[in-house]
Parts: C-alpha cells; sequence; structure tokens
C-alpha cells in the first residue's frame, strides 16, 4: 500500500500539503473525508486520527498529523528542492518561525472569519452579531499586517527569492475567507503581488484546483449535514458570541 | 558574541528555552522583559520582536522568536544530543506533530486558565469569572484526556522513547496552571509518571530554578505600580480571553 492522504481541500491545512504532494510529483492516493458530510467523525477516520482532524498521512503503519509534521516529512523522505525548506541554518529558522506562528496567528483568525460570515449562518441559522464580526475583521486585519511587516517585507518570498513551504501554508490560509466571498488581499498591494508571485511558482493549474471546493462552498446544501455534527457546531457558537 | 535570550520565566515557552539551553550548556546572555511592566510592548523590546512577544532570540544580526523556532535554531546550532530532536524521519515526524499541536491544544488552554485564574485578577482587581474559567478548565481537561489516555498510553514520553523537545514544551506548559493552583496532574495518572520521569531527566534543581518566579505569589501591592502599564494589560488580557 503507499502513501495515503486524507483529505478534504476545503480545510487550508490539506490544500498546503496537497499541492506540495502534487508540485513535487509525490505518488499518494487521495483519501477523501467529507468535513460537510462529518466524515471526520466516522469510525474508520477516527481510528487514524482520533482527534478527528484533518489532514492525516498514512504511510505503511506509520499514521502522522499535523500539517506542519506532514510537509516536513514529505520533504524529507522524498527530497524535495531545497528551497521549501531551505538547510541554512538562518533561513530555515525562518520557515519554522513562520510555521510556528501561522497556528494562532493566521489559521484561526481566518478559519473563523469563514464561520462567522458563512457557516454558523448557514447551519445554525443564526447570524453572528456585526460587532463579533467587525472584531474578528481588525483581528485578520491586524494579523496580515504584522504577517507583511515582520515575515514578507520587501522581499519576493518569506525567504527571498524562492517560494518555501511558509509561503505556500501562509497563502492557503489567507484563501480560507474567499469561502464566504471575502478577499483579503484586496487590502494590500504588497500581499495580492506575493499571492500571485505564490501562486505562479506553485502553478496556477494546480493552484485552483486545490481551491475549487472551498470556491464552491457557498453553494452547498447543508440540509444534508449529519445531525450529530450540527449538535457539535451549535456547541462552538458560543465561541463566536 | 553570546547567544542573547530575551525571556520572561513567568512564560512557559520561555522556562522551556532557558532549560534547553541550561540543561545543554549552551552558553546565552539572558535579557530578562518582565511581562508584568509591559516591557514586551516597549519600542526597544519590538526592535527585537515587532510580534510583541517572548521569548525571542538575538544572535549577532540575527533576530529570531517563536519558541519552536528557537529551540530547533539552539539544537542545531550548538548540536544537542539526538534525543531533543531526533534524526530518524518517523521519530523527527512525531516531535514535529507534537510541536505543532500542542500551540493550539496545550499552550493556549493552560496559559489561558493561569491568565484568567490568576493574572487578570491580579492587575484588574476584579474577582474572577468563574463561568469563563470552567470553560478554560473544560477544555484543558479534554485535552490532559487525550494526553493521559491516548498519547502516553503507548509511550514513555510525548513524542517517543526519550526525552525531546516534545516533552520540554509540554512540561513547562502545564507548570502553568499548577502556578494558578490548578492541579492538573491530580486525575491523571500516566501524565503523573510521565512529569516524574522528566524531572528526573532535566534535574529538579533546575526545574526549581526555571520555576522558582512562577510558583511565587505576585506581590498584590506590584500590580498598580504603573497603572497605566496595568490598564493596557487588562485590555489585552480581556481581549485574548474572550
Amino acid at each position: 500500500m503507499g502513501l495515503e492522504l486524507y483529505l478534504d481541500l476545503l480545510s487550508p491545512s490539506c490544500r498546503a500539503v496537497y499541492i506540495f504532494a502534487k508540485k513535487n510529483g509525490i505518488p499518494f492516493e487521495f483519501q477523501f473525508v467529507d468535513l460537510l458530510k462529518g466524515h471526520h467523525h466516522s469510525k474508520e477516520y477516527v481510528e487514524i486520527n482520533p482527534l478527528r482532524k484533518l489532514p492525516s498521512l498514512r504511510d505503511g503503519k506509520f499514521i502522522l498529523s499535523e500539517c506542519v509534521a506532514i510537509l516536513f516529512y514529505l520533504c524529507r523522505k522524498y527530497s524535495a528542492p531545497s528551497h521549501w525548506y531551505p538547510p541554512d541554518l538562518h533561513t530555515r529558522a525562518r520557515v519554522d518561525e513562520f510555521m510556528a506562528w501561522q497556528h494562532t496567528a493566521i489559521q484561526l483568525p481566518m478559519n473563523k472569519i469563514l464561520w462567522a460570515k458563512l457557516l454558523i449562518p448557514m447551519i445554525t441559522g443564526q447570524e453572528v452579531s456585526a460587532e463579533r464580526t467587525e472584531q474578528l475583521l481588525q483581528e485578520v486585519k491586524h494579523s496580515t499586517q504584522q504577517f507583511e511587516e515582520k515575515f514578507l517585507q520587501d522581499k519576493l518570498f518569506i525567504t527571498g527569492d524562492q517560494i518555501s513551504l511558509a509561503d505556500l501554508m501562509a497563502l492557503v490560509e489567507m484563501m480560507q475567507p474567499i469561502g464566504c466571498n471575502y478577499n483579503i488581499f484586496l487590502n494590500s498591494s504588497r500581499l495580492a503581488e506575493w499571492r500571485m508571485r505564490v501562486e505562479l511558482a506553485v502553478g496556477s493549474a494546480l493552484f485552483w484546483e486545490a481551491h475549487d471546493r472551498l470556491t464552491k462552498l457557498q453553494e452547498w446544501d447543508c440540509s444534508t449535514l449529519d445531525p450529530t455534527v450540527k449538535e457539535k457546531i451549535r456547541d462552538l457558537l458560543h465561541r463566536f458570541k | 558574541m553570546l547567544v542573547e535570550l530575551f525571556l520572561d520565566l513567568y512564560s512557559p515557552p520561555c522556562r522551556a528555552i532557558y532549560i534547553f539551553a541550561k540543561k545543554n550548556g549552551i552558553p546565552f546572555e539572558l535579557r530578562p522583559v518582565e511581562l508584568a511592566r509591559g516591557e514586551h510592548l516597549k519600542p526597544e523590546f519590538l526592535k527585537v520582536n515587532p510580534l510583541k512577544k517572548v521569548p525571542a532570540l538575538r544572535d549577532g544580526d540575527f533576530l529570531l522568536a517563536e519558541s519552536v523556532a528557537i529551540l530547533l535554531y539552539l539544537s542545531r546550532k550548538f548540536q544537542t544530543a539526538a534525543h531533543w530532536y531526533p534524526a530518524d524521519l518517523q521519530a523527527r515526524a512525531r516531535v514535529d506533530e507534537f510541536l505543532a499541536w500542542q500551540h493550539a491544544a496545550i499552550q493556549l488552554p493552560a496559559t489561558n486558565v493561569y491568565l484568567c485564574k490568576t493574572l487578570l485578577p491580579y492587575f484588574s482587581g476584579q474577582p474572577v469569572d468563574t463561568v469563563k474559567l470552567e470553560r478554560l478548565i473544560s477544555r484543558l481537561t479534554a485535552t490532559l484526556q487525550h494526553l493521559d489516555q491516548q498519547v502516553l498510553a503507548v509511550r514513555p514520553f510525548m513524542a517517543t522513547e526519550q526525552v525531546s523537545l516534545a516533552d520540554l514544551m509540554a512540561f513547562t506548559e502545564l507548570m502553568q496552571p499548577i502556578a494558578a493552583g490548578c492541579e492538573v496532574f491530580r486525575d491523571w495518572p500516566r501524565l503523573t509518571s510521565w512529569r516524574a520521569r522528566v524531572e528526573a531527566v532535566l534535574g529538579p534543581e533546575l526545574i526549581q530554578e526555571a520555576h522558582r518566579l512562577v510558583l511565587q505569589p505576585r506581590d498584590p501591592r506590584e500590580a498598580q505600580r504603573d497603572p497605566q502599564v496595568a490598564q493596557i494589560l487588562v485590555h489585552r488580557l480581556q481581549e485574548r480571553l474572550s
């Protein structure tokens, strides 16, 4: 059995892994775990990842979760070109720095926007207050500002002249609000230009293939959602109050 | 020129770096950054880390933030013993997996319990928000359960068969709610024995040295020594806990 990647491309972490594997010609079996159908709570998937999160990787008997760990693993095992995770001590540290920071600074707030503006109203029928939404948007603005000032600055990419795992991770996460038609790249031409460079470095066809499901999210008929999953989502509501 | 480490030992990731450097005999210049005085928000520190957080590292012209990145940097530059960050592909992946997961799963809830129960009341003079605290504790409990019943059920340490960076981060983070009077180890036998194993490896003196500050009760008179700073900190804490 070859490498298996358990993915739903709605998740930014899954998109990062998918794009990286495809771009580097890493052969894998795409195991679709449909988040919209609640399949991450299925018995089969809970055996793979008891935390019920995506992405997961299975390589023979070895099972691995956490996007950052999976990207590093794939990089090493398949000897990806060194610009993805440069060997130089300082440059590598720059990638590590971003990969650590992004969990709470980028991924969380970007995802919250999608939940607040689309998924919560869609699934629960309840609106998230304008005040709370505005607070989340401010958080996002603040994070992207920090990203520009500290990580990107005036360089082409985060580590300099070439794309690395950090740019890939940053971009797929910043694309998340597109799912609810909120385009954060309109706020800054520097960010928009960087976005284009990353898309081109990855390849536009691959990039948009990976983002197809996200761009169609608003068309989702959520009446098909498993009631137990709906309950779990209702429990999340208090975080948006 | 020595590596400079900008640390506040009240902060768990700072303690992890302090312990790691000391344990491995890494020479460094300690640059204290007192969070309670708002030093992380001042212009001098922003030159070191514009993200306004500790820990931070300066190595000549090179500046670095984020505890995981700093630990990896130190382990590479000073070529520390392999068990901290094993070379084997799968073992290393396990450590990476834990280090990635712990940000939101351990550090966030563990620190939030401390902030809600101890720090916010200290600066605001207001009683603890017990509803919020209960919710924060239940999030932490979910993580403790996972650590005790899933993670430590299959191995003696968090990621591999020996102490690694994963254990260092987890240990210093789980001490934070302890400092707030929350007995996070009490109900969890595997976590308790793991704690003892980690203490044995790191050395009780070093652990005590790193945790002396956070385990001491804070002097209530110090809270308002700079009322403006206290107000800013209260606001930031409230935002973070909302």
